[in-house]
């Protein structure tokens, strides 16, 4: 334990809470430990709001008329911030459809989020979790309406494993690339999501194109219909979706967290990613963790797409991700790697999305509002300098000491 | 090979000093070079029967001087000359290590023709339309791998110029539309754009040390959020669309050159982009290796700090070039608008910085050789479309296919391993 704690400290991306003693040393521990992501989150928020505000006709309007009527300006300036973060909350909160859709949306986050922190802790960079997340949906899909004839408890595990290898084996070719050739997995796994889109195009277009009423090959690109047995079963009737996905997402968490901090291979890969030099003078197996790594994360990566196909969808078709790849990358930032801040920062992402669906139609907000939340959380949290600037809060100490003084404004 | 050559008379003598240096060979480009001869034999040859000609027309251009007899290739014997053509190069790759990628490239080069002979056999496809559209589709992506180049030359990675061209696109197209259709002021708009963003990228990763992949990664879901918001609000709204309607600079034709067959019309009837982008090629190529700031930024790049102990200011000459970099991304993003369809669409440069990137590291950091390398990927890219036209038996998807494959396999070094600068991605801490 006390080695593992002592690797924590070093990783790069990876602080784990220090405990003490009592009550108020965890509580301590917690402010300290998630301060900078509230702060993050909280700065992305209020520079978003300027921009809704700044990007607004109808203040440009109030804009003009300023010296005659300030207050007016102000009250609409107040009005069209209030309109969109008003409707995002309505539709993260405001029912229990709400707050079902809201749960559904972030069950493929926390998949995603935890696929690209594995590869994280393990010194990867997998900016190809869309990909993965296509091939997998494509192939869960697949074997979901293709094999036909088996009870559940076989096609469901049979579908979610199809998908899952589908994710590692695609997410495997830069694991093994980076491992053989030394070549950079960032720029390998952009160029396999965009090879997914097209392979994707080609089945749905072809293979695997949904057949028209009369048997002959259909006008959509569009899969057949997953059957039933291969259905993640749901918790409750129409039009609630939230289903088992979600379940299997923080079990899957539980599961991360397990590799990662209680088992040999788990500290094997954080000290490749913190140290693969050290690491190998150690005699870890750093190209075999490397692609082992990658594999996991591109079959944690491909079930965000089987858990939105079995449990939401059922079928799959053009344009389906709607961008997990990349806020993929935000959450593993947000959560600092670790399963249970990536589920938090899952959670936020998947009611902020979820309720931006809601701006988008009452308030003519743009969804993308939240991509731009996404980006300047990252930049706070990669830059905590900056938060701490802004915030005039001290300085972090060195590194290997930070974890251990952090707090605020106390040392 | 030493990045920081010296620079005057004192390169000969060291030069002839470390000439003895047996070269280790490099057995990448010789198996892949033979890899590429049998290819040739085994999907082409075998398949093409005897007697077929391959016709290659090469319409295009003005005048009687522009107009071309077409091109006539017995198909079997053309596949053969090409295979025995790339064989040659595997064993010029084996004899001399150090152009080594110059003869893998020309190997593949015989693949694509054999592809092409073998694609039109008994059927008449239209060369020069297809060069033409490989010259115009590696402009952006010449640009892209220029800034790529300024800035790892420094030390910098850049994965962010897709996002910087994203913006720069956009910030082109507003630029053009609220000056009153000025194009000039857009591309102006858009080198400021770049610059903007760059600079983004230079605080975060010189000033903030904060790892230049989640730096560069930060900027590109930026440019996708701020333009999909902006467009969404905008672009798309019947009250402001007339902001997205740009137009686009149109060709310049040269006078008397442009009447060369061929070549003419090939080369001197470009747009502004084209032309800007060999100059830009020339340019760079004199300003790294030719001026002491080149010098310079090659210092940092290398061997940080060294250059500081003799008194270069690393974080300054980063800066400088990290942020000309941003000026190169966005002229490399004007041209998607202002250069080409004269509109903004949503994600338009898809993926083109990053296969920018992949074309800096083919050409090896350098500017000749990332033009070289675009012109490649930008062959690549005009494929699918020519070959459409043609009805042969792949289906359009698998040929989009195919610049991302080309780009993983040269990234993945199968082509023999590039050398980036030495303090490439690291942070300077003085």
């Amino acid at each position: 334990m006390s080695e593992q704690q002592r690797l924590e400290s070093t990783t790069p991306t990876g602080q784990g809470p220090r405990q003490r003693s009592g009550v108020a040393a965890i509580l301590e521990a917690a402010t300290s430990w998630s301060l900078i992501p509230i702060l993050a989150v909280l700065t992305g928020f209020i520079i978003s709001a300027i921009f809704i505000v700044v990007t607004d006709p109808a203040v440009w309007a109030a804009w003009d008329e300023i010296t005659t009527r300030p207050g007016f300006f102000f009250a609409t300036a107040w009005r069209s911030v209030a309109t969109a973060f008003g409707a995002l909350f309505q539709g993260a909160f405001g029912s229990p459809y709400a707050l079902s859709e809201s749960l559904v949306t972030s069950t493929p986050y926390i998949f995603a989020g935890l696929a690209v922190a594995v590869g994280f802790r393990a010194g990867l960079f997998n900016i190809g979790a869309e990909g993965q997340l296509f091939m997998g949906a494509l192939a869960s899909v697949y074997v979901g309406y293709a094999v036909t004839g088996l009870p559940a408890f076989i096609h469901l595990p049979l579908a979610i494993l199809a998908g899952m290898a589908a994710g590692a084996i695609w997410a495997g070719i830069p694991g093994w690339l980076k491992a053989r050739t030394g070549a950079h997995e960032v720029v390998n796994t952009i160029m396999l999501n965009y090879i997914a889109y097209r392979l994707s195009d080609w089945l749905l277009n072809g293979p695997m194109k949904r057949p028209g009423p009369d048997g002959r090959p259909g006008w959509v690109p569009i899969t057949p219909e997953v059957l039933p047995t291969a259905w993640l079963p749901r918790f409750f009737d129409e039009p609630l979706r939230l289903h088992w996905g979600f379940v299997l997402a923080l079990l899957a968490a539980v599961g991360v967290w397990y590799l990662l901090f209680r088992t040999n291979f788990g500290f094997e890969m954080r000290s490749v990613g913190t140290n693969p030099k050290a690491a190998r003078v150690a005699g870890m197996r750093v190209a075999l963790v490397t692609v082992a790594a990658m594999a996991i994360s591109g079959a944690l990566a491909a079930m965000a797409g089987v858990s939105q196909t079995l449990g939401v969808d059922r079928w799959l078709g053009q344009g389906f991700s709607a961008g997990y790849g990349f806020d993929s990358i935000a959450l593993a930032l947000l959560g600092k790697s670790h399963p249970a801040g990536v589920v938090a920062a899952a959670l936020l992402f998947g009611f902020l999305r979820s309720g931006a669906t809601r701006m988008q139609s009452a308030a003519g907000i743009p969804i993308d509002i939240i991509t731009i939340v996404q980006a300047l959380v990252i930049i706070f949290i990669a830059a905590e300098a900056l938060i701490r600037k802004i915030y005039r809060l001290k300085p972090a100490a060195e590194r290997t000491q930070e974890v251990f003084t952090r707090g605020w404004g106390s040392a | 090979m030493s990045q920081l050559q010296p620079v005057g008379p004192v390169s000969a003598d060291l030069l002839e000093e470390a000439a003895p240096v047996v070269e280790p060979k490099r057995w990448g480009p010789v198996v892949a070079s033979v890899l590429v001869a049998l290819a040739i034999a085994v999907l082409f040859i075998r398949v093409v029967p005897d007697g077929v000609v391959t016709t290659f027309r090469m319409a295009g251009g003005q005048g009687a001087a522009a107009r071309v007899a077409p091109w006539v290739i017995p198909s079997r014997p053309g596949l053969v000359v090409l295979a025995l053509f790339a064989l040659a190069m595997a064993v010029w790759a084996y004899r001399a290590p150090r152009r080594a990628n110059l003869a893998l490239g020309l190997a593949l080069l015989s693949f694509v023709g054999a592809f092409l002979i073998w694609a039109a056999a008994g059927k008449s496809l239209n060369l020069l339309a297809m060069l033409q559209s490989t010259l115009v589709r590696a402009v952006p992506l010449t640009l892209a791998a220029l800034s790529g180049v300024m800035c790892e030359r420094s030390g910098v990675i850049n994965i962010a110029i897709e996002g910087m061209m994203l913006t720069a696109a956009f910030g082109a197209v507003l630029g053009t539309t609220l000056s009153g259709g000025s194009l000039w002021i857009g591309l102006l708009v858009a080198m400021l754009t770049g610059l903007l963003m760059a600079w983004v990228h230079g605080v975060l990763s010189i000033k903030y040390k904060v790892d230049q992949i989640v730096s560069g990664t930060v900027i590109n879901i930026l440019a996708v959020g701020l333009t999909s918001y902006l467009s969404g609000r905008f672009l798309q709204d019947p009250a402001f669309n007339w902001l997205n309607r740009a137009g686009t600079f149109a060709p310049v034709k040269i006078p008397v050159l442009n009447r060369i067959p061929v070549i003419g019309p090939l080369l001197f009837e470009g747009n502004f982009f084209f032309y800007l982008t060999i100059a830009l090629v020339i340019g760079l190529s004199i300003l790294l290796f030719r001026t002491r700031f080149g010098l310079r930024v090659r210092a940092v790049g290398e061997h940080p700090r060294a250059a500081d102990t003799l008194g270069v200011n690393v974080y300054l000459m980063r800066y400088a070039a990290v942020l000309l970099g941003g000026v190169l991304a966005g002229l490399g993003g004007a041209y998607f608008t202002i250069g080409s369809v004269g509109r903004f669409d949503e994600q338009m440069t898809a993926g083109r910085g990053f296969i920018g990137l992949a074309a800096m590291i083919f050409g090896n950091w350098t500017p000749a050789g990332a033009f070289g390398a675009s012109l490649l990927f930008g062959f690549a890219d005009s494929l699918q479309t020519r070959l459409q036209i043609l009805g042969i038996p792949i289906p359009s998807e698998f040929l989009l296919m195919a610049p991302y494959i080309v780009t993983i396999v040269v990234i993945s070094g199968l082509v023999g391993r590039a050398t980036p600068p030495a303090a490439d991605g690291q942070p300077y801490e003085k």
